[in-house]
């Protein structure tokens, strides 16, 4: 597959202003600021961008929900909390292209109509939240946000931009949990509807945006809606940063077309698995997302309906590789440790759900389990799906859930067999059993 | 004496209030600043806080409890952060954890009597694709291995 860069050109020094600018900087929002906010939408409608965040949602249409006619203030919330593991994406963004996210922003403000925008970055990213800083500070002086761009652009329009710096709570990155952070309250999700658009940060509309996602829209508008249309998968296009990670020779962020092979992605980019083993199991999409056999990748596409069709999901496009000799239920284990602890406690079913799986995985990694036990699971996991505030419980299920389904001879090789009691019959048992009842019962 | 900002702190807080419409808003960046200063939120820094904000000390509170980054004790001069999260733990994140524990003599959370390391087990922290991963302090340290970070842990005086 040909490789396109959008996001991360391989410009030295892009992240320099001076670089940006000689490189085209900043026409794409004079360029966007000189079209009517409704054509804005409209451009980024029909390219067909959708969420790098991990939903896939048309960013055009998101856009749309925002009222119109409104005396309320609009935001843009910007999410670069980037907690899920498996992805690392969003700080190469911060470090490679951080004026192409600035310049992204300031167009999508004006086509929402927000004045104030806020770039939401993980407390962990200390040193990209200064490379982002330092850029923005740069943007500022130079007059390409604030007050100054209406001099500089010669527009009526003009907005701010304010980074937000988390301090650990992978929940922040829901996108109802990172407003509540934003208000300086706990990272609690919210009951939804009211969807952001109509109530978000202090009950005003709201857009909130992954930052590859907002990094894309300079480009469509400089280069139209048709030619960003027709780079990779038809209905998922533009490139994607994919994160490889795992058993694999060159690990890394690789930016190409959507649509792209998982296979050629292992092998080309990810330089194959490391010692020339088999892959056991892909995870393609980042930790919540459904796992695949290593033995059924061939043909896999990796944009958001071929993985749907093919039992995934896209995700943030964090791509988790295991060898053969990995140990599945130790995964697993780890993988729900993680959503224990980052379970925010609002829901019976999240909060209680996600901690007996944890401790019933650990029990079964310590070898005390038997293939009754993972049924047990798998129910725990369904009443967790689908019965809770946020996606984070889903994020817990699926792993469980899905591990189980399609890894079921894998996890077993931990377990013991089943234990047979010496009783026959369950119910009118005790005239049938092998052993006095006296035995049974001491 | 109880806690107070510098001056120069002072004058951060303020610019962190100017960037929102409530100053309830500014409690994340503020703790920030005050964990910079102080090194942990103690209570007489969640109590000048909830002051300098002019905001109930029970957000303050609720804040600095929820978010797992705001220390609530004096850690180490070298807050040590191992990710032991799958893509990390697949590329040997538990034999390094092992090692900084045996070598610091520590569980998680736990302080150095010297005070001059401290431990924590963390979740991803985007360093993935580069793991296995540490952390001292603000800084990452990737792509690393046992010997690796021993060496990390002996340069640090
Ligand atoms: C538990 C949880 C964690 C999330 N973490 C992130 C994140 O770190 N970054 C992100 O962009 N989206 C994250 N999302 C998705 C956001 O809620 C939201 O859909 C996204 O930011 C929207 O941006 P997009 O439309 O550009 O994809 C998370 C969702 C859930 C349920
Ligand atoms: S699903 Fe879990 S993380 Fe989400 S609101 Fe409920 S308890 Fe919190
Ligand atoms: S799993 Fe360790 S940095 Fe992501």
């Amino acid at each position: 597959m040909e490789e396109i860069r959008i996001v991360l050109p391989k410009i030295p020094d892009y992240h320099k202003i001076e670089v940006y600018e000689n490189n085209g900087g900043y026409q794409s929002a004079k360029k966007a600021f000189n079209i009517s906010t409704d054509e804005v939408i409209d451009i980024v409608k029909k390219s067909g961008l959708r969420g790098r965040g991990g939903a896939a949602f048309s960013t055009g249409l998101k856009w749309s929900f925002m009222p119109k006619t409104t005396d309320k203030p609009k935001y843009l919330a910007v999410n670069g909390d980037e907690s899920e593991p498996g992805s690392f994406k969003d700080r190469q963004v911060f470090e490679d292209n951080p004026h192409q996210l600035i310049e992204g922003i300031l167009i999508s403000c004006y086509a929402i109509g927000a004045k104030t925008a806020y770039i939401y970055i993980r407390g962990e990213y200390h040193k990209w939240i200064k490379l982002m800083q330092k850029a923005l500070d740069d943007a500022y002086e130079a007059g390409y946000v604030g007050e100054k761009m209406k001099e500089k652009f010669g527009t009526d329009f003009y907005c701010d931009i304010y980074i937000h710096k988390g301090a650990g709570a992978y929940i922040c990155g829901e996108e109802s949990a990172l407003m509540n952070s934003l208000e300086g309250y706990r990272g609690y999700p919210r009951i939804k509807p009211p969807f952001p658009a109509q109530r978000g940060l202090w009950g005003n509309p709201t857009t909130i945006n992954n930052v590859e996602t907002i990094a894309n829209i300079p480009k469509i508008i400089e280069n139209g809606w048709e030619w960003f249309s027709s780079i990779g998968a038809q209905k998922h296009p533009g490139t994607i940063l994919f994160g490889l990670s795992g058993h694999l020779n060159k690990p890394g962020v690789y930016e190409l077309p959507s649509g792209i092979l998982l296979t050629e992605l292992i092998e080309k980019y990810g330089g194959g698995v490391l010692n020339g083993k088999k892959i056991k199991c892909v995870i393609p999409g980042g930790s919540s997302m459904p796992p695949l056999r290593g033995d059924q990748l061939e043909g896999i596409k990796m944009d958001a309906d071929s993985l749907r069709d093919a039992g995934s999901a896209i995700g943030t496009a964090g791509v988790m590789v295991m060898d053969e000799d990995t140990n599945l239920l130790k995964v697993l284990l780890r993988i729900t440790k993680f959503y224990h602890h980052e379970s925010c406690g609002q829901c019976t079913p999240c909060r209680e759900g996600t901690g007996w799986m944890e401790k019933t995985l650990k029990r079964l990694a310590d070898g005390n389990g038997t293939p009754k036990d993972l049924d047990m699971l798998e129910s725990v996991a369904n009443n967790i799906e689908g019965n809770t505030i946020c996606a984070l419980g889903d994020a817990a299920a699926w792993p469980v859930k899905f591990m189980i389904q399609r890894f079921r001879n894998e996890l077993e090789e931990y377990l013991k067999p089943e234990i047979i009691l010496p009783v026959k019959n369950k119910v009118h048992s005790m005239r049938n059993t092998v052993n006095p009842l006296s035995t049974i019962l001491r | 004496m109880g806690f107070q900002f510098t001056e120069e702190n002072i004058a951060r807080v303020n610019k962190a209030k100017s960037k929102y419409p409530t100053s309830l808003a500014a409690v994340m960046e503020t703790l920030w600043i005050a964990q910079e200063q102080n090194g942990y939120i103690s209570e007489e820094v969640m109590s000048h806080v909830a002051e300098v904000l002019q905001i109930d000390k029970v957000n303050v509170l609720s804040v600095v409890t929820f978010y797992t980054m705001y220390f609530q004790k004096k850690m180490g001069k070298y807050h040590i952060q191992v990710c032991t999260n799958v893509s990390c733990m697949l590329r040997g994140a538990y034999e390094i954890w092992d090692a900084v524990k045996d070598k610091l003599g520590i569980e998680n959370m736990e302080v150095t009597s010297d005070g001059k390391f401290s431990l924590e087990e963390v979740e991803c922290m985007g360093a993935c694709g580069y793991a296995p991963m540490i952390a001292v302090n603000e800084n990452f340290h990737e792509n690393l291995n046992k010997e690796k970070v021993l060496e990390i842990l002996d340069s640090l005086k």
